[in-house]
C-alpha cells in the first residue's frame, strides 16, 4: 500500500512537471512570464554550476541557522523561566499576546536603518518571528502537565529541580519539538524574505537580481531552490521530531509497563 | 423479518486472509428482541455491521424483510459501543436526534414532535440544548438510543450498547431497552459479551463460537414478564439459563483454535474501509 | 471582585513597566534611530489622520481580505475534494509538499509578471500564499474523520451534501481554523511586503517611504500601527474562532478536567 502510494506520488509529480511544460507551449500563459519546465531545469542547471550561486545559497542558510538557534535557545529558556517563576506566566501572558502577533515585516524599515544590508538585519527579522513560535509552544507544553503526575511528584517530595527534569521536561518536550519545527519553516521564510526586500546577500537577493534584469527562468530556478530548501527543512525537521518523540515514548512505555 | 443466511466474511489485507465470520445462519421475527452472544473477539461487530448494511459480506446473505440487504437500509436503526463517538460533538442533543430526520425530509413540525417524543421516552426532556460530552456516559447513550427511536426504525441494532457505562447506569439502560420494546413493538437485535445481560434483557439467546464465528446455540428465555432488576435474577430459572449459555460459552472459548486471538479480535473491529494491516 | 482586579493589575502591570522603561530609557535619547517614545507618540496623531487611515490602512485591509478570504474558499473546497479520496491525496502530497515549501514572499516577483503591480497581484500573492496552511490542514482535518462518527452516518443515511454539512466540515473544523490561523499571519506578511514592492499606497508603502526619507518619529508610528493591526486581527480571529468551535473547546475543557471523561 505504501508502495503504490509512494507510485502515485511520482506520477502525481510527473503530473506536475508535464503540466508545467505544456502549459506555456501551448500558449495557454505567455513563455516569457512562465516558462516551460525544460527552460527552468536548464536554467536550473547553469546555476548549480555557478560559483556565486553556492555562495548566496551558504548566506541564505547561515542566516537561517544563526536566526534559529538564538531563536530556539532564547525561547525555551525564557519559556521554562517564565513557567518555573511564581507568577512570571501571569505577568507575562498579555504582553505575550501582543507581541507574538505584530509581523516581524514591520521591522523591517527599523532593520534597513541599523544594519543596512548585513546579516544582522537578517537575523533580527528571523529571530523576533521564530522566537514567538517556540516560546508559546513552550508555554503550551508547561501548561499540559498533568496536575495528578505534578501531585505525585510532589507527594513524594520531589525538588523543584526534580520536578523539572522528570514530570515537565517529558511532558513539555514534544511541544518544544512542535515548536522547532515550526521555527524552522518561519525562520526561512523570513530569512528568504529579509535578503528579498532589505537586499541581504543570498538566495532572496539573487531573485530579486533576477527579477529586475528580466531573466525569468533563472528566477523561477531560483524559487524553485527555495521550494527545495523548504521542503529539506520540513522534513528534516519531522524527521528529528519522530525520532526525538520515539525515543520519549519508548521511555515512558517502559516505565509504565 | 430479519433472516441470515449462511453469512460468511472473510477481510484481505496484505495476502492475509481473517476469516472473522464462518457460516451463520439464524433468524429474527417481527417485534422480537434477540441477544446475540459470545466470548470476546468472535466477530460480534462484523457481523452487526453485516445485517446493518455497512459491511459487505464475503458470502451468504441479509435479508430485511424479504429484501436483500446491500447498503444501510431505511427502517433500520444502530446504536453503537462508542456513545462517546457516535454522537456528533458539534451538534446539540436536539440536533444530534433531529439529523436522520431531516435526512428522511420529514416536515419541521414532524420531527420537532418525534424529537420530543423521543427524548421524553428515554428521560431526557431538559437535555435537549446541551451538548452531548456535557452529558454522563449513561446519559449520551441515552440520547444515542432516543436518536434510533425517532427514526422509528422497524430493526434496532445495539452493539455492545452499554459496555462502557457502569452497573448502576447499565441496570437503567437494560430496563429502559426493555420498557421501549415492550411500548414501541420494535424488532430489536441486541450483541453482547455479558450474559446476564443477554439473559436477562433476550426473549432469545443466540450463543455464537469463538472466531471464526459459527451459531453454538439457540434457546428461548423462557422468563415471566416484566422482568425485574431484583425478582428476576434472583429465580431459580434465570440461574439455569444462564449457567447454560455460561458452560455454551466457556466450551466455545475452549475449541477455539489456538490462533492470533488478539489480531482476530482487532481486525474484526476494524472500520469498513480500513484494511486491517493498519494496526 | 477583587480576583478580577488582580488579574487585571497582572494584565497591566508588565506592559505597564515596559513602556516606563522605553519611555525613561529613550527620553534623552539624541539618537535619531531611536527617538524618544514622547516624540513618537507627538507624532502619532499628527501622522495618523483619519484621512490617512482611509488611504492607506483601508487599502491594505481590503487587499488583505480579498487575498484571504479567497485562498480560505479555495483551500477549504479543494482540501476537502483531495481529503475525501485517498488516491488523489496520494497522486497531490508530494506537489502540494513542495508548493507548500516554497516561501510565499518569493511570489511577489513571479506574479508581478503576470499581474503588474496593481491591487490584483496583491491579492493574488496573499492568495496564494494564503492557500497552503489552509489546504494541508483541510486536507489532515478531513482525513481524520472519526470512523464510528462516520458509520453512524452512513447508518442513517447521511450522504451527500447533508454528510459534507453535518460530518465531514464541522469534524475538520478544528484543523481548518488552525489553518486560517497561520494564513492570517501569512497573509499580513505578504500584505506588507506586497506593498514594500510596488505600491502607491498602503501601510507597507507608507511606512517604506518614512523609512527612506528619514521621518524616523514617523517610521516609528508606522511600525507601531502595523504591530498593533497585527495584534487586533489575531483578537478578532479568536473571537471568531471561540464561536465557531465552541463545541470543541468546551469537549476539550470537560477531558481535561480531573475526573472528567475524555
Amino acid at each position: 500500500m505504501r508502495g503504490s502510494g509512494a507510485l502515485l506520488g511520482a506520477a502525481g509529480l510527473a503530473g506536475f512537471l508535464a503540466l508545467c511544460e505544456a502549459v506555456p507551449r501551448l500558449g495557454v500563459v505567455d513563455a516569457d512570464y512562465f516558462p516551460p519546465a525544460a527552460r527552468v531545469g536548464d536554467a536550473l542547471l547553469t546555476e548549480l554550476g555557478d560559483r556565486s550561486f553556492w555562495t548566496a545559497l551558504g548566506d541564505t542558510l547561515t542566516g537561517w541557522a544563526l536566526g534559529l538557534s538564538i531563536a530556539v535557545t532564547a525561547g525555551v529558556l525564557a519559556g521554562v523561566v517564565i513557567a518555573v517563576v511564581p507568577h512570571l506566566r501571569e505577568l507575562t501572558a498579555s504582553t505575550v499576546e501582543f507581541l507574538r502577533p505584530i509581523p516581524s515585516v514591520a521591522l523591517i524599515p527599523l532593520a534597513v536603518l541599523l544594519y543596512g544590508t548585513a546579516l544582522r538585519s537578517v537575523l533580527l527579522l528571523v529571530v523576533y518571528a521564530a522566537f514567538w513560535q517556540v516560546l508559546v509552544q513552550v508555554l503550551y507544553g508547561v501548561r499540559d502537565v498533568d496536575p495528578v503526575a505534578e501531585e505525585t511528584a510532589r507527594s513524594y517530595g520531589l525538588g523543584t529541580w526534580a520536578r523539572g527534569r522528570y514530570v515537565l521536561w517529558p511532558t513539555a518536550l514534544p511541544y518544544v519539538m512542535t515548536g522547532v519545527r515550526l521555527a524552522a519553516s518561519v525562520a526561512l521564510i523570513l530569512a528568504v524574505t529579509a535578503e528579498l526586500v532589505i537586499g541581504a546577500p543570498g538566495l532572496g537577493a539573487r531573485i530579486a537580481v533576477a527579477q529586475t534584469s528580466q531573466a525569468v527562468p533563472e528566477m523561477y530556478a531560483l524559487i524553485v531552490v527555495t521550494g527545495l530548501l523548504g521542503l529539506l527543512v520540513n522534513v528534516g525537521a519531522r524527521t528529528v521530531e519522530r525520532r526525538a518523540l520515539a525515543w520519549h515514548q519508548s521511555v515512558r512505555g517502559e516505565v509504565t509497563v | 423479518m430479519l433472516d441470515v443466511r449462511g453469512l460468511r466474511k472473510v477481510y484481505e489485507a496484505s495476502g492475509r486472509h481473517v476469516e472473522a465470520v464462518r457460516d451463520l445462519t439464524f433468524t429474527v421475527g417481527a417485534g422480537e428482541l434477540v441477544c446475540l452472544v459470545g466470548p470476546s473477539g468472535c466477530g460480534k461487530t462484523t457481523l452487526l455491521k453485516c445485517v446493518g448494511g455497512l459491511l459487505a459480506p464475503t458470502a451468504g446473505e441479509v435479508l430485511l424483510r424479504g429484501r436483500r440487504v446491500t447498503g444501510p437500509p431505511p427502517g433500520l436503526a444502530f446504536v453503537f459501543q462508542e456513545y462517546g463517538r457516535s454522537l456528533f460533538p458539534w451538534m446539540r442533543v436536539g440536533e444530534n436526534v433531529e439529523l436522520p430526520l431531516r435526512q428522511k425530509g420529514l416536515p419541521r413540525s414532524r420531527r420537532r414532535e418525534l424529537v420530543a417524543g423521543a427524548l421524553r421516552s428515554v428521560g431526557l426532556s431538559d437535555a435537549s440544548g446541551a451538548y452531548p460530552w456535557q452529558l454522563s456516559g449513561g446519559m449520551q447513550q441515552r440520547v444515542a438510543i432516543a436518536r434510533a427511536l425517532a427514526y422509528e426504525p422497524d430493526v434496532l441494532l445495539m452493539d455492545e450498547p452499554f459496555a462502557a457505562v457502569d452497573a448502576q447506569t447499565r441496570a437503567d439502560l437494560e430496563d429502559l431497552v426493555r420498557g421501549l420494546w415492550r411500548q414501541r413493538g420494535i424488532t430489536i437485535l441486541f450483541v453482547t459479551h455479558d450474559i446476564d445481560e443477554a439473559v436477562y434483557l433476550g426473549e432469545r439467546v443466540v450463543v455464537l463460537s469463538a472466531s471464526p464465528t459459527v451459531v453454538r446455540e439457540e434457546l428461548k428465555v423462557d422468563l415471566p414478564d416484566p422482568r425485574d432488576q431484583l425478582t428476576t435474577r434472583v429465580e431459580p430459572r434465570f440461574a439455569e439459563l444462564r449457567t447454560r449459555v455460561y458452560r455454551q460459552i466457556q466450551a466455545a472459548k475452549r475449541s477455539a483454535e489456538p490462533g492470533p486471538r488478539g489480531a482476530v479480535e482487532k481486525d474484526t473491529d476494524a472500520p469498513a474501509d480500513q484494511a486491517p494491516s493498519a494496526t | 471582585m477583587s480576583r478580577a482586579l488582580l488579574r487585571l493589575s497582572y494584565a497591566l502591570a508588565l506592559p505597564a513597566v515596559l513602556m516606563a522603561v522605553w519611555w525613561l530609557a529613550s527620553a534623552d535619547s539624541t539618537n535619531v534611530y531611536w527617538p524618544p517614545l514622547r516624540t513618537v507618540l507627538k507624532t502619532f496623531p499628527d501622522v495618523w489622520t483619519p484621512g490617512r487611515l482611509r488611504a492607506d490602512v483601508v487599502p491594505s485591509l481590503l487587499r488583505l481580505a480579498g487575498g484571504y478570504l479567497t485562498a480560505a474558499v479555495v483551500g477549504v473546497a479543494l482540501g476537502t475534494v483531495i481529503g475525501s479520496y485517498r488516491r488523489v491525496r496520494s497522486v497531490c502530497e508530494p506537489v502540494m509538499e513542495f508548493l507548500r515549501a516554497v516561501p510565499p514572499p518569493v511570489l511577489v516577483p513571479v506574479i508581478m509578471l503576470f499581474a503588474g503591480i496593481g491591487d490584483t497581484m496583491k491579492v493574488l500573492v496573499i492568495a496564494s500564499g494564503c492557500v497552503w496552511p489552509v489546504l494541508l490542514n483541510t486536507v489532515e482535518g478531513v482525513r481524520a474523520v472519526d470512523p464510528v462518527l462516520a458509520e453512524t452516518a452512513r447508518s442513517y443515511g447521511v450522504r451527500g451534501v447533508a454528510r459534507l454539512k453535518d460530518l465531514v466540515l464541522p469534524s475538520a473544523s478544528p484543523q481548518i481554523f488552525a489553518g486560517l490561523r497561520q494564513a492570517l499571519s501569512v497573509g499580513i506578511i505578504l500584505m506588507v511586503i506586497s506593498e514594500m514592492f510596488a505600491a502607491s499606497d498602503g501601510l507597507g508603502f507608507t511606512v517604506v517611504q518614512f523609512q527612506r526619507g528619514f521621518a524616523l518619529p514617523e517610521m516609528w508610528t508606522g511600525i507601531l500601527v502595523l504591530g498593533l493591526l497585527g495584534f487586533l486581527l489575531s483578537v478578532l480571529f479568536q473571537v471568531v474562532e471561540r464561536r465557531a468551535l465552541g463545541w470543541y473547546h468546551g469537549r476539550r475543557a470537560v477531558g481535561r478536567r480531573p475526573g472528567g471523561r475524555s
